[in-house]
């Protein structure tokens, strides 16, 4: 049975009563919350707490469903624009930070651990911390709100966070750039990545062996830039219709392109992209869209996990398992375990509270 | 003596015995950073070449329990590279090779002795750059860097270090050697990388990063307006900041600054400007061309009586140079000064800078403001004269009030400087003290033994003599200016 806390206070003195405590969102990595003890639900501590658009900031509940903020932000013409992963599947402001997830809008101004500036967080000992602060520039302390994102839930349960949010693009729009092999595929973000046009997001499809470019700028300047996008590579590159332009993005979030059952971020970069891709291809029932510009790779794995591993470790990759079954390897490939990771949790969760990382 | 010369004997078994210093004349070169009013003398200073050397140095440290104080540049404007006279200082500066720059990636992998502008201008031939830029950066050190999350003129859009470092190399104080993040701008697993960032030095040594590279912007529109008050020069940035733009640099000056930036570079400011304001767009032409229209129209519904757009590259040189210049500038109008540089809510500006004047008309001790106001990040110049019985005293008094202000405010007591030696009795007005148990505990995971520039940024007893210096030897030698 499930503990639902509505206040921090609450979370702290669940965490206190229990031996093992794990915290689940909304449950859209839902991996990252198998394990043993107790179960806090977190969607008793939503909402927003503080939204004043001109300091570029807000502040909400760990539980808040990012949906709810980028409808709140986007009331004022703001937008967290790494585009959070899972958004459209309920994904909440909590889970995304633990699970250190960012979407495609990543690419241009950086990610989840660029814009959250501070937290507070149940440490492993039940006692309420703050971290960071809520200005968009602080160098007080050191910065424990960065050391949270990835922390999947081991380091301490987050009750509160504060991002930094940024002015929408008046209008975007979104190009297809034919790619049709991987080699060809990276030579082309490359270009995009390097040029002048100061993509917003870019993701290479090898399903479709296409990359999606998303241009943020005032309308005379978009039909101007995508001009010259299309004549770098004539007769290759396609204007997405809003339509089209909705779904292409909505799937790189939420992952709906991905029918294997079990899903795994893999943080790459575009020299090593092709070498993953290559692997992707020569395992059954095992696809990857490559996100932000090819800093990430998500791929969803439908049949055994063994050649997945074994491929990334022999590649120097390492990959993190966040939806499948609960006796699959959290890890994959070659993870580094110094000790500083294990004097680190015990600084923070002496007891072994929260799940073993 | 016995004692310095075994310290002496067994760090150059290290490194080259020529590396080691003891003596008076070296060791007085190091005996403070920017922030001089502090000083002390450590027992050696060791001028490590390789990482290797860096490593063997610090398990030594850790092996005997002698404290050790890494440094760049010594630029530090918080007394963050201020020695611990118990212990030496491991001077970085010759491990200063760019290991790696990668086109594809958009990464530089970089020692830790590499200065800042430099990382710029490799990457530059292939139209990529490094972007944080604080007013030292021809001189501070990406070590520097990372250990304070060093900041600049373009953090609103860009943030700060910490933003653009996505891995590094490091021995910890207690001599373990780790690799954290890599050179993916994605990382799974807590970001070690980013807690490492901003750590002041209290960790351990940074001997490689990986720095994140972004495409040069392929255009500047830089404007210079002029308000007859500080307070329309920050009704000014509010509109910009509620039009959308997102311009990559937004910054004030007020009158005293201005005049100190005038006679030092003669940056040619419009005349009889009690604020400039510099605003700065960036990117695409098309794009450029476009926000620009609306940022005319924005900056004519304010009160400037005066308002330039930079034609080209030198005219936009030259309305940074008297930016950039302003606090050395300021030296100029006063035989000593201190920085502060905490952070308030951007709303909240106006009414901060008139209680800092408030402030500064009931002391009689001048302020000149500089300021990031697109962040909220003040900079106010406490102008005092150290020779002055008591000057120094009431010029940290007043910082002192200052920084409680921007607590008060929501702010923060450090937007760039970082906490360091200065600040520190401040961190509790900050933070609770379950908040600051919690960072203790950090900083004993990565220094059980607390060797690792010890007494910084935690409340502690004694500081080291307080005394006024004037500027850096290097500020006095016109190398170096400070914002
Ligand atoms: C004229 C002037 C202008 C300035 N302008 C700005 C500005 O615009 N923005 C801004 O943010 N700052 C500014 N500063 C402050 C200062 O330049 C920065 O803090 C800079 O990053 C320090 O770099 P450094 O190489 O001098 O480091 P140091 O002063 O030598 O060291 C700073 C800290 O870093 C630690 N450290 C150094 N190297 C390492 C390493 N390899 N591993 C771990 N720890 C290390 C030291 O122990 C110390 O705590 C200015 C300073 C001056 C004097």
């Amino acid at each position: 049975m499930a503990g639902r806390p509505t206040s921090a206070e609450e979370v702290a003195e669940a965490v206190r009563a229990h031996r093992q405590v794990r915290v689940r969102g909304a449950g859209t990595k839902g991996r990252l919350v198998d394990g043993p003890g107790e179960l806090l639900e977190m969607s008793g501590l939503r909402g927003i707490e503080e939204y004043e658009a001109s300091e570029y900031t807000f502040t909400a509940r760990a539980g808040t469903p990012v949906r709810e903020i980028e409808e709140a932000l986007a009331e004022k013409g703001q937008y967290l624009p790494f585009d959070p992963m899972f958004a459209g599947a309920g994904a909440t402001l909590g889970g995304s930070v633990a699970a250190g997830f960012s979407g495609p809008g990543r690419f241009r101004y950086g990610g989840m651990r660029d814009f959250l500036l501070g937290v507070q967080l149940v440490d492993g000992r039940g006692t309420l911390v703050r971290s960071g602060g809520k200005v968009v520039k602080n160098a007080a302390g050191f910065d424990l709100p960065k050391f949270m994102v990835g922390s999947l839930g081991r380091m301490g349960i987050l009750t509160e966070v504060c991002f930094k949010v940024f002015p929408r693009p008046r209008r975007t729009r979104t190009l297809r750039i034919a790619a049709p092999a991987p080699a060809a595929a990276v030579e082309r973000l490359v270009r995009v990545a390097a040029s002048r046009w100061e993509a917003d997001a870019l993701d290479y499809v090898p399903r479709e062996a296409a990359l999606y470019l998303r241009l943020g700028a005032p309308g005379e300047a978009l039909d101007s830039l995508a001009a010259e996008i299309e004549a770098e590579w004539p007769g290759e590159v396609a204007v997405l219709d809003d339509e089209a332009e909705r779904a292409c993005w909505l799937s790189s979030r939420e992952m709906t392109w991905a029918n294997g059952g079990r899903r795994v971020k893999v943080p790459v970069s575009p020299s090593r992209m092709a070498a993953l891709q290559e692997l992707v291809d020569g395992l059954d029932g095992c696809e990857a869209r490559f996100a932000s510009g090819g800093a990430v790779a998500w791929l969803s794995v439908a049949a055994s996990l063994d050649a997945l591993r074994d491929g990334l470790a022999r590649a120097g990759l390492i990959g993190l398992l966040f939806a499948g079954p609960a006796d699959d390897p959290l890890w994959l490939g070659k993870r580094s375990e110094p000790a500083i990771l294990a004097d680190m949790k015990q600084a923070l969760d002496p007891d072994g509270r929260f799940p073993a990382i | 003596m016995a004692a310095g010369s075994q310290l002496q004997h067994s760090l150059a078994r290290l490194v080259a015995p020529d590396r080691v210093y003891v003596d008076d004349v070296h060791l007085a070169a190091y005996e403070s950073d920017g922030l001089t009013v502090f000083r002390a003398r450590p027992r050696a200073v060791v001028v490590p070449e390789t990482s290797a050397e860096v490593v063997a140095v610090v398990r030594w440290c850790h092996g005997n329990a002698v404290p050790f104080v890494a440094r760049g540049s010594g630029t530090s404007l918080s007394g963050g590279s201020l020695p611990v006279e118990e212990g030496i200082v491991i001077a970085l500066n010759r491990l200063d090779r760019i290991l790696e720059l990668d086109p594809v990636d958009r990464v530089a992998v970089v020692e830790p002795g590499v200065i800042n502008l430099d990382v710029s201008v490799a990457a530059g031939e292939s139209g990529l750059y490094f972007a944080p830029d604080p007013s030292s950066q021809t001189i501070c050190t990406i070590g520097g860097n990372v250990a304070f999350n060093s900041g600049g003129a373009h953090c609103l859009k860009y943030g700060m270090t910490a933003n653009h470092v996505l891995g590094m190399k490091a021995v910890l104080a207690t001599g373990e050697v780790v690799e954290f993040g890599g050179r993916s701008r994605e990382h799974i697993g807590p970001d070690f990388t980013g807690l490492f960032c901003g750590s002041e030095g209290l960790f351990g040594v940074a001997l490689e990063t990986t720095l994140r590279l972004l495409p040069l912007p392929e255009m500047f529109h830089t404007v210079l307006a002029g308000y007859r008050s500080l307070e329309e020069a920050g009704n000014a940035v509010s509109a910009v900041i509620e039009s959308g733009l997102l311009p990559g640099a937004l910054e004030i000056m007020d009158a005293l600054a201005i005049e100190a930036a005038e006679a030092a570079v003669a940056c040619g400011y419009p005349g009889g400007a009690a604020a400039v304001l510099i605003v700065e767009l960036e990117g695409p032409r098309e794009k450029v061309a476009a926000e620009r229209v609306q940022l005319e129209e924005i900056l004519a519904a304010t009160n400037s009586f005066e308002s330039r757009v930079a034609a080209d590259a030198e005219e936009r040189a030259t309305i940074w140079k008297g930016r950039k210049s302003a606090f050395s500038a300021v030296g100029r109008l006063s035989p000593d000064f201190i920085v502060q540089d905490g952070v308030v809510p951007r709303t909240r500006l106006g009414e901060a800078l008139r209680r800092i004047g408030e402030m500064s008309a009931e002391t009689g001790i001048r302020v000149a403001n500089v300021f990031h106001a697109g962040d909220g990040n003040l900079h106010p110049l406490i102008l005092f004269d150290g020779r002055e019985d008591g000057g120094l005293e009431r010029a940290e008094a007043l910082a002192g009030r200052i920084l409680e202000m921007c607590v008060a405010m929501g702010g923060s007591i450090t937007g760039e400087h970082g906490v360091g030696m200065e600040k520190r009795a401040y961190l509790p007005g900050m933070f609770s003290e379950d908040d600051i148990d919690v960072m203790k505990r950090v900083r004993a995971a990565f220094d059980p033994k607390e060797i690792a520039n010890p007494g910084k940024m935690f409340p502690g007893p004694e500081a080291p003599a307080l005394t006024a210096h004037g500027l850096h030897p290097l500020e006095k030698a016109g190398v170096i200016s400070r914002e």
